[in-house]
């Protein structure tokens, strides 16, 4: 089987014949079919991939080829693709087809990427371990008796079982870098607005990113690259022009200024070999003149609080739209208008999704909406400008991706709270809206991989790429 | 003093008026009325998973122009905000529309009943909106149907002060409202296609308390005429309960034209609750100062304008200039038309009379009317110089001024023979021939029975063949009486 490295590695061996796209793709569907116990692909696109995988090795014969030819990537089952499946890994959207492909998904072929399935994930990508997903959990390829992590964890399990070269997740609160961290992939959020989110299925839509996971920095600056940029079907894409990230992965660190999180480093609910390894990459980066510098942060606690205020409330509107009504999951014991909406939505959304809805329902609410939403947005406001001016004097905020490494099934699953606080590192970039990433900086002493996390000023993805790398590199 | 007269009526109402967009309020399938069920659709306003809205431009500009047609102020920063509910037409379970920051706020409506001063109608706000879809219920023996076409279209909701006082008002009202948007080209303003909707909100209270009384919102009216109709009703309907010793419980009703009375929906206590929170799928739209003066400067001239010019200037009644500005395309061709004569009320007179009625007879709208205003000047011209009389005028010359398009009046005059005699020489012929003939009524007129002139007149018009001019033969018939 070929041995997938990077990107670079693939197309030099791709153009000197070593190896063709259809080899690869098979082989890659081959591994699937190996490996389907882990749960990761809800469904591959065999046909469609043979039928690209082919007309791409005529490209590269005929050196026509993109940048991203016969690279094969999976999409997270939130992403949209004309003609195939989209469910959300839901049972109300099981069988549903999306009539049109989310921007990024026309940029990657428009570079002759090879999409191969759709990954499981928690239902509408809600959830830290991927136990949410109505059609079952995904098993950490690492250790399978641990969870992926969540919600992209078929998408971050997939880089890592070595099922894609690259897949696309999403990441509302830590969805990308959580189960990147687990699995021990890089996982990359840009900055909202950075990548059209046009053909994303809505979660909360003021914090979902798209972004890459790969095995590697540079991959992932590169499909930053193509896939980011205004785009005239979402009004929240940024129109800022977007630099050519692959190229500055390579940047000197010299002269970096990282700060750290005191109050994140003391947190008690971080894991002592977790907490060693990241003061460990502090000493290394000092070592090599880097300035790392410890901050306060004394807002800690309000991250999830707020983090999970705005986004129930935002998910409750946006999964208005399935109601059994126009399309998906419709219930057969619904009698009239009323009971469709109450049996379809009882029947098609699982437990946490509906513990959301309701959340957020009840924090807008006439007599709650001061109380939750409006404060919470304050609260937002508020951490925004804090995060914001660690970053006017640092470069880079610098904290483990998350308090621990990946747990086994179940641990957290009985205890909404213990699995929300998971998300306590990753939720900050979301609700401020910076970029950030998630890099494998070793295994622990049970041998799973641990993650360091960067956040970066908005728009900064060249300089957060090139620090992940220099990290990365050190172990 | 009947016990009516002891109450006042409080109206507020929330105009919906659809603007006439090529595309819809967030995408850009087709926004057109009367197409088959489901054809004017989008992923988008199917509210189907991964579609995002994005704000069509032309309806921010005719928010604004509308906006400064009323004199209201204009919002810089424009937010949009979702309203949350569930119906079976509206796909995504919520409606974009704005909250907080209505893209208008304030400015007046103007409206004038007979015999009284006119009266401004404050407005509170006007925000931009999207449509639901229609549900039909009275389709099919077993299902309701949807047609999703509405879905999506944008709405500009007009909400007035509680400021109107009476069904009458309320009729002006939505006539000035219905007459403005027309003449900037916003939105048709056709209430039976709904395409222009109300809801009126109506109370009443014992004149000259300041209290307010518990408000009735009343829906499903598809003419200006039945929002008047069920005002009426509604305030008589509310006295009487009043005056039974009934509390007025805060409530929407429907109105049913059949019967011309009002029925309750629900009660307000039922009432939804839309946990309004700002749009996370839209940026802000700015409405600079710039843009704003850009739009002044393409504003038509107003109805109100028109109207002040028309009675300031002209000097024509309130009544023709009202008649006269009914519609922008009518106003256009009677202000094209009093550049080229000068004799304005003559030209008043013969937009409203032969060329409305040929209008009317033709079903034509004034756009479509083919003869051009200095047609119609120089037909004045040749009436006011004597050359044909009003009379021959409308009954003859204009109908085939009509056929004859390109021909001008005088040659169309001529070749009907129907240029008057004018001439006092011809004419003292006829007159001194008609004495002659007539010797007993010149004696029973030197008797005193001035009114046989009227009879000198005929005959002398008979013998002219029609052509006389009246008023020179009048004038000649008295001078040679007298000296007879």
């Amino acid at each position: 089987m070929y041995s997938f490295k990077d990107i670079s590695s693939l197309h030099t061996d791709l153009k000197n014949g070593s190896i063709t796209c259809v080899q690869v793709v098979d082989e890659i569907l081959k591994s699937i079919e190996e490996k389907k116990h882990l749960n990761i692909y809800l469904e591959t696109y065999a046909d469609s991939a043979k039928e690209q995988a082919l007309l791409v090795d005529e490209k590269i014969k005929k050196g026509t080829a993109g940048r991203l030819a016969g690279v094969v990537i999976a999409l997270k089952d939130n992403i949209c693709y004309k003609g195939h499946k989209v469910s959300a890994s839901s049972k109300i959207l099981e069988n549903f087809t999306s009539l049109f492909s989310a921007t990024v998904v026309e940029r990657l072929l428009a570079e002759d990427a090879i999409l191969i399935g759709r990954t499981n994930c928690d239902e509408f990508a809600m959830g830290s371990s991927n136990e949410n997903s109505a059609f079952g959990k995904v098993l950490n390829p690492v250790n399978e008796k641990t969870v992926s992590g969540g919600s992209s964890g078929g998408s971050a399990a997939a880089v890592a079982a070595d099922l894609c070269h690259v897949a696309l997740g999403s990441d509302t609160g830590g969805s990308i870098r959580q189960p990147a961290s687990f699995c021990g992939v890089v996982g990359l959020k840009p900055t909202y607005g950075r990548v059209s989110r046009w053909g994303l299925l809505a979660y909360a839509s003021s914090f979902d990113q798209i972004g890459p996971l790969t095995k590697n920095v540079d991959d992932a600056a590169l499909i930053l690259e193509i896939t980011a940029g205004k785009d005239e079907y979402d009004s929240t894409a940024s129109q800022k022009p977007i630099s050519s990230y692959s190229k500055e992965t390579n940047a000197p660190l010299a002269g970096k200024k990282v700060a750290y999180l005191k109050d994140c480093m003391e947190s008690s609910g971080l894991n002592p070999e977790v907490k060693q390894r990241l003061e460990e990459t502090i000493d290394k980066l000092k070592a090599q003149g880097i300035t790392v510098e410890g901050v306060d942060f004394p807002y800690l606690d309000f991250l999830v609080p707020t983090y999970y205020v705005l986004t129930t409330a935002e998910a409750s509107s946006n999964l208005s739209r399935y109601d059994g009504v126009h399309y998906g999951y419709r219930s057969p014991n619904a009698t009239d208008l009323e009971s469709t909406y109450k049996k379809s939505r009882t029947e098609g959304f699982g437990k946490e999704v509906k513990r959301r809805i309701m959340l957020g329902t009840f924090v807008l609410s006439a007599g709650y909406y001061d109380a939750y939403y409006s404060k919470a947005q304050k609260v937002r406001r508020l951490l925004r400008d804090k995060t914001l001016e660690i970053l006017s004097q640092y470069d880079f905020i610098l904290t483990p991706s998350t308090p621990s490494t990946a747990f086994e099934f179940g641990k957290n699953s009985t205890d909404p709270i213990q699995m929300y606080l998971e998300d306590i590192f990753t939720v900050q970039a979301n609700i401020v809206g910076v970029p950030s990433i998630s890099v494998p900086i070793g295994k622990d002493s049970t041998n799973m991989p641990i993650g360091a996390q960067l956040m970066a000023k908005p728009f900064a993805e060249g300089e957060m790429l090139a620090m992940a790398k220099g990290i990365a590199q050190l172990f | 003093m009947s016990v009516y007269e002891k109450y006042e009526a409080v109206i507020g109402l929330e105009v919906h008026i659809q603007l006439l967009t090529k595309s819809k309020m967030y995408a850009n399938d087709i926004n057109e009325y009367g197409a088959l069920p489901n054809t004017n659709i989008s992923v988008v306003n199917l509210g189907h998973p991964g579609t995002l809205p994005r704000v069509n431009k032309r309806a921010i500009e005719y928010a604004v122009k509308l906006g400064l047609a009323v004199n209201a102020n204009i919002t810089y920063e424009n937010q949009f905000a979702r309203k949350n509910y569930f119906y079976a037409d509206l796909p995504k379970g919520y409606q974009v529309t704005q909250d907080k920051t209505p893209i208008c706020t304030g400015g007046h409506i103007t409206i004038k009943l007979k015999g009284q001063e006119a009266k401004d109608i404050n407005l509170t706000r006007i925000h931009m909106e999207e449509d639901a879809g229609k549900s039909m219920h009275d389709q099919d023996p077993f299902d309701s149907l949807i047609d999703l076409n509405r879905a999506g279209v944008p709405l500009l909701e007009i909400v007035s002060e509680p400021d109107i006082k009476s069904a009458e008002e309320a009729y002006a009202y939505l006539t000035e409202v219905r007459k403005l948007v027309r003449y900037l080209d916003v939105c048709d303003g056709n209430m039976e296609e709904g395409s222009m909707r109300c809801d009126a909100n109506v109370s009443v209270k014992i004149k000259g308390v300041e209290q307010f009384g518990k408000k009735v919102e009343v829906k499903n009216m598809n003419s200006i005429r039945n929002v008047q109709r069920a005002i009426e009703f509604e305030i008589i309907r509310q006295i009487d309960d009043i005056e039974a010793g009934k509390e007025i419980p805060v409530e929407t009703r429907s109105f049913d034209a059949v019967n011309g009375l009002t029925f309750s929906l629900r009660s307000k206590e039922s009432a939804n609750d839309y946990r309004y929170f700002p749009e996370p799928d839209l940026q802000p739209i700015f409405v600079t100062q710039e843009y704003i003066t850009s739009m002044k400067a393409l504003l038509p001239e107003l109805p109100a304008e028109l109207f002040n010019r028309f009675v300031n200037d002209l000097k024509l009644s309130d009544y023709d200039a009202l008649n006269l500005t009914d519609t922008k395309a009518i106003a256009l061709y009677f202000s094209e038309l009093v550049t080229k004569t000068k004799n304005y009320k003559a030209a008043a007179n013969w937009m409203m009379g032969a060329v409305k009625s040929y209008l009317n007879e033709n079903a034509l709208t004034i756009d479509r009317f083919p003869l051009k205003p200095e047609k119609i000047a120089e037909l004045i011209a040749i009436i006011d110089e004597g050359k044909i009389s009003n009379t021959v005028a409308s009954t003859q010359v204009f109908p085939e001024m009509m056929k004859q398009l390109d021909k001008s009046p005088l040659q169309i005059a001529t070749e009907l023979n129907v240029i008057q005699e004018s001439n006092s020489d011809a004419l003292q012929d006829f007159v001194n021939q008609v004495i002659a003939n007539n010797p007993a009524k010149v004696a029973e007129y030197k008797g005193g029975k001035v009114n046989l002139v009227g009879m000198f007149m005929g005959e002398v018009m008979k013998l002219s063949g029609g052509k006389a001019d009246p008023k020179m033969a009048s004038k000649l018939v008295k001078e040679t009486l007298d000296k007879a």
